[in-house]
């Protein structure tokens, strides 16, 4: 079993590829890896709960780590009460944790 | 075991244009105060991080003079990041991609700074505990 880290930095508002990295992390968890899926920048607009938020927490609930840089949720003025269901917020540190614990990361 | 680690960023936007570069200073910042050894191979664009003609301006249309706007400048903070990291007892590397910087014309860079090619990230790739690599979209 691997650890993947999976860093979506684009908005699915706007970037309709951003759905291919969600499939990605499914595969991945039904392969038998753990993943945590890392919201940043303009990636962190669908972890407030809106139209774009369900497949986010459908990864949640199927056994992905879901979390939203929190930075980039203050620099949006999204305030923590208004995360989807199975999101929480982290800092940066979480990557580095990743890199520094032999985890693939993937940037996207 | 130590728990000195060594990772690679392979960094190819510019500054000023887009939060990536932000994002990607935020994270070699944390692991300089971790005290890890970092590597940064910088392409294309981003060669022009380290670029010491980097300047201060004005901003006339907020009435600012150029110690009120207080414009960052990227290459001040690579070299912080690079203090804190020999503070730390880590160290920050940074090669600029030679053809890179030779299309931009941005030679003049911090002091740390070197020059390569690609052959070195793949090296730092090799030799580092994991490697990030931040692409353009």
């Amino acid at each position: 079993m691997a650890s993947y880290l999976l860093i979506e930095s684009r908005d699915p508002f706007e970037s309709n590829d951003v759905a291919s990295v969600y499939e990605l992390a499914a595969g991945l968890i039904q392969e038998g890896n753990e993943v945590t899926v890392f919201l940043v920048q303009n990636g962190v607009l669908p972890a407030r709960r809106s139209a774009k938020s369900q497949p986010l927490t459908g990864l949640a609930q199927i056994g992905a780590e879901v979390l939203a840089d929190d930075f980039s949720l203050r620099e949006r003025g999204i305030k923590l009460e208004r995360l989807a269901e199975g999101i929480g917020a982290s800092a940066l540190d979480t990557v580095i944790d990743h890199l520094a614990n032999g985890s693939k990361v993937i940037w996207h | 075991m130590s728990d000195k680690k060594t990772i690679t960023f392979a960094l190819m936007d510019p500054p000023y244009e887009n939060a990536r570069c932000t994002t990607a200073l935020r994270l070699i910042n944390i692991a300089a105060q971790r005290g890890y050894d970092v590597n940064v191979f910088a392409y294309e664009g981003a060669v022009g991080l380290p670029f010491t003609k980097q300047s201060p301006h004005p901003n006339a249309v907020h009435g600012h003079d150029a110690d009120e706007e207080d414009h960052p400048l990227p290459h001040e903070w690579i070299e912080a990041m690079a203090k804190t990291a020999n503070a730390n007892g880590g160290n920050l590397d940074w090669i600029n991609c030679g053809l890179c910087v030779d299309e931009r014309g941005v030679h003049e860079a911090l002091d740390f700074v070197r020059r390569g090619s690609p052959a070195d990230l793949w090296k730092w790739a090799e030799a580092s505990d994991n490697t990030l690599v931040i692409p353009t979209k």
